[in-house]
């Protein structure tokens, strides 16, 4: 038995004067091992060539097809139709601005958040071309890898309350980076540094804890474990601000103490 | 009023190379904007999943690698396409681009001192590793190679390196202005002045002039119906390259077709997993690529693999699927344990789309379009022919490093390398760089792109846009493919000739206001016809079978005849391109011979016939 989907889809083109923000039905026979990538071009190609969506490796690699689906932040591409009922409702990813119908902006937050907490290795040495590469544990490699596959997909925004209270909060995708660099024994910022980024309201502080994010990272990223493990690094850090005497910017890092 | 912004270095495309070459060009002082169909971490790079070719002989199978070995195996698996002068310079600079990325912070894995087994061909074998390498960058096996010489992480390897690469742009400076397409370059004489774009989120022109001008746009593979690439890569840049009429194309009929595409979706999935020791069972669960390749089996080239899993099929021993008929990829002994660390990509892309587990299930698979060896057209700098002031690097160009086939892992390595080299390069013709931009030349090339767009929004054309590209891609699929031949090619030449007239009649269904994503696919369907006329005229009028390129009537590689490159021009208001060549390399280190694999004849160059 063929099943009839229903798609509810926000439509919406800010470029378009005539345009205004409504929910438009599609109807689309299911075929086998159907993902929303599959339906939502058939849809632009069959039905409405005017329908904005974002895919680009169509994999679960790249994190440009967020959305909500049936009001979960979730990747459309691998998002299969048989495991949905024939009812789907699609909603633009929230706290991205807007650029037509399910196509948000994503590029510009997180351009955004990287200069923000300044996703980089800060090191005072200089790369020296003829030298061997410095060692590093297989395990260490191995733990920054597990936090690196974020892919900037933006669902644990979308899904995140505070995010949706407050539109500077960082996020779990920013706190998740900055625990990335705080493990990584190349980046040489200190105790003291990582709190000017991630010590305040906007960032750690501004956590509730509600943990949705984890829920639907769909890498699976142990973004709770980062979270908790941040609050009480940062934590620790504001009472020895508040101790005098103990503040200092040479504090060394968790990984030197390991 | 369209709104015009200046700068020193605009790169097209903000994948690895771009980004590469962009850091270069900014880290010297030089103002750099990155032109992206998708913001920068989003580029197709981030697919790249195996591994990056660099020969640092650390870990023990990689004992004894030099750049003297990893140049031999990419000449081989180029058929002795590719030009040698370059691949020498890339195998040289491997070890430096690759430990900067370490540098800049990739987590590559390590080597781990120590006894531990590994699966070759299905054979549990043991290795051990000395305590003297612990910590340094470790590799994988993959086809092709005589070494263990593929740098990963886990198998999200192009993911980590470009997210560490837009890392340090972010860092230095380099501004990326995404979902942002260029439309055509703006010349006058010899010089490149810059580009017309038109900007994705709202549909305006605007004018970006340059002093230097880099095509670091990746692939066409979209071109094809069924392959591994991102939807984005469908060559836009490279055909507005063909556009200016001076600059060519080259080899575009050296197309990869990669073993193992995914059944039904065409999703990569990685030579690393034969790498690592993964085997190919046909219909009957029949390991049969040694059949076929006694010494190197399922890790012998990507063109050769390919072309034996096609005869095998041919031959009736495919599994029959409502997708048309596949092989079985076997990883299940691998174990889960490795299957969740060094190929967690693999395993959840399997699980996600598939609803299968390849620890417990076989995986189907067929060979998929995945990689274009042919692309702009460049010495051995980078520059563009045709053009001063322009420039290629990355699967967007012809370097040419990899001639008629490319190895497993030498793609995302040409990125940093091509990206770093091309970067230096680009940074000295900046510093003696000046030149006038004349409004009345830029006003006519914008206005050229103005009235294309009227056509298309309120002309009289009637054609279907996806229809049309449906077509284009069928044609090439189905007669320009793995194998090919006269007849077929000379078929599809007539048929994309007609599809490049209906190309130019497309009548949008939609207002094509905004950010319209059918008006972006009017604009770029021509260009993506000409590109595939220019794969089918080459792959016809060259009468030989060399690596990605099979004729089943020109079955031997004749190197009397074609030791040539193909370059691919297209003439103002032409129909098909014009074809010439030029020898593939200035220097021959390794005079043509037998590659070890893929048994194929070879007409000698040699006067004697020997």
């Amino acid at each position: 038995m063929v099943r009839m989907l229903n798609l509810e889809i926000f439509r919406y083109n800010p470029r378009d004067p005539d345009s205004k923000p409504r929910m438009q039905s599609f109807y689309l026979d299911e075929t086998e091992n159907m993902t929303l990538f599959i339906a939502l071009n058939r849809i632009r190609e069959e039905q409405d060539p005017s329908l904005q969506f974002d895919f680009c490796c169509r994999a679960g690699i790249c994190g440009s097809c967020a959305m909500v689906i049936n009001g979960r932040p979730e990747l459309a591409c691998h998002t299969k139709t048989a495991d949905m009922p024939e009812q789907i409702t699609l909603m633009p990813l929230p706290g991205f601005e807007l650029i037509g119908d399910l196509s948000v902006d994503s590029g510009k937050w997180f351009r955004g958040m990287n200069e923000r907490v300044e996703s980089w290795v800060h090191t005072d040495k200089q790369f020296d071309p003829d030298a061997s590469e410095e060692r590093m544990e297989n395990h260490v490699a191995e733990e920054i890898y597990e936090l690196d596959r974020c892919i900037e997909c933006g669902c644990c925004i979308a899904a995140c309350a505070t995010a949706r209270m407050r539109e500077d909060f960082l996020g779990a995708v920013a706190l998740n980076r900055i625990a990335r660099f705080i493990i990584d024994p190349r980046d040489e910022r200190s105790p003291e540094d990582y709190f000017e980024v991630v010590g305040t309201d906007q960032g750690i502080f501004g956590c509730m804890g509600l943990l949705a994010c984890e829920d639907v990272c769909p890498k699976n990223i142990p973004l709770q474990d980062q979270l908790g493990y941040l609050r009480r690094k940062m934590g620790t850090h504001a009472l020895k601000r508040m101790i005098p005497g103990t503040e200092s910017r040479k504090m060394k890092k968790r990984k030197r103490d390991a | 009023m369209t709104q015009t912004i200046y700068t020193d270095l605009l790169c097209i495309g903000a994948g690895l190379a771009g980004e590469r070459a962009a850091i270069e060009a900014a880290e010297a002082g030089f103002r750099v904007i990155a032109l992206s169909l998708v913001p920068a971490r989003r580029s197709h790079s981030s697919a790249a999943q195996g591994g990056m070719q660099a020969a640092l002989g650390n870990c023990i199978k990689g004992r004894g690698d030099c750049p003297d070995v990893h140049f031999q195996d990419t000449v081989k698996g180029s058929d002795w396409g590719c030009d040698q002068q370059v691949a020498r310079m890339f195998v040289e600079n491997a070890p430096r681009a690759i430990r900067q990325t370490a540098f800049w912070g990739v987590p590559w894995n390590r080597v781990q001192p120590g006894r531990s087994f590994f699966y070759q061909g299905g054979e549990k074998k043991e290795k051990e590793e000395p305590e003297e390498s612990r910590g340094l960058i470790t590799a994988r096996n993959f086809g092709g190679t005589a070494k263990w010489r593929a740098c990963y992480c886990s198998d999200g390897t192009g993911h980590a390196v470009l997210y560490t690469m837009d890392n340090k742009a972010v860092q230095v400076g380099v501004e990326v202005h995404d979902r942002v397409e260029a439309l055509s370059f703006i010349h006058e004489g010899e010089n490149c002045l810059g580009v017309v774009a038109r900007d994705m989120k709202n549909g305006e022109l605007r004018v970006y002039l340059s002093k230097a001008t880099l095509i670091a746009s990746g692939g066409f593979g979209r071109i094809y119906r069924a392959s591994t690439n991102a939807v984005i890569n469908e060559g836009s840049a490279q055909a507005a390259a063909l556009d200016t009429g001076v600059v060519p194309l080259g080899n575009m009929e050296a197309v990869q077709f990669h073993p193992t595409g995914l059944v039904p979706t065409d999703i990569l999935i990685t030579e690393g997993c034969r790498g690592d020791g993964g085997t190919l069972l046909d219909v009957n669960e029949h390991r049969f690529m040694p059949d076929y390749e006694p010494e190197k089996a399922e890790l012998a080239s990507r063109d050769v693999v390919a072309r034996r899993m096609t005869e095998h099929i041919r031959k009736g021993f495919g599994v029959k699927s409502s997708y048309g008929d596949h092989l079985w990829l076997d990883i299940r002994h691998l174990g889960e344990e490795h299957l969740k660390t060094k190929l967690r990509e693999v395993h959840q892309i399997c699980v996600d789309f598939l609803g299968r587990d390849p620890a417990r299930d076989l995986i189907p698979v067929r060979p998929t379009q995945h990689y274009s060896m042919g692309g702009v057209r460049t010495d051995k700098n980078g520059h563009a022919y045709g053009l001063s002031g322009l420039f290629a690097a990355g699967e967007a160009s012809c370097w040419d490093l990899h001639g008629f086939n490319r190895l497993g892992g030498n793609s995302l390595a040409e990125t940093v390398v091509a990206g770093m080299l091309v970067g230096e390069n680009i940074v000295e013709f900046l510093k003696e760089r000046e030149i006038s931009f004349d409004t009345g030349i830029v006003d006519d090339f914008v206005k050229r792109e103005r009235e294309r767009i009227k056509d298309i929004v309120s002309g009289d054309g009637r054609e279907n846009v996806y229809q049309v590209r449906n077509e284009m891609q069928s044609v090439l699929m189905d007669r320009v493919g793995i194998f090919r031949n006269e007849k077929d090619l000379k078929l599809a030449v007539e048929k994309l000739q007609d599809i490049h007239a209906r190309s130019r009649q497309v009548g949008l269904r939609s207002s094509g206001r905004g950010a319209s994503p059918e008006l972006s696919l009017a604009l770029r369907l021509p260009g993506m016809v000409r590109l595939a006329l220019c794969v089918t005229c080459g792959a016809l009028a060259r009468t030989e079978s060399r690596g990605s390129h099979a004729r089943e009537d020109y079955p031997a590689r004749n190197d009397r005849d074609w030791l040539v490159r193909t370059l691919a021009f297209w003439p103002e208001g032409g129909e098909r391109p014009i074809l010439e060549y030029e020898p593939n390399t200035s220097v021959v280190e390794l005079p043509p011979g037998d590659r070890g694999y893929g048994g194929a004849q070879v007409i000698s160059a040699d006067k004697d016939g020997s």
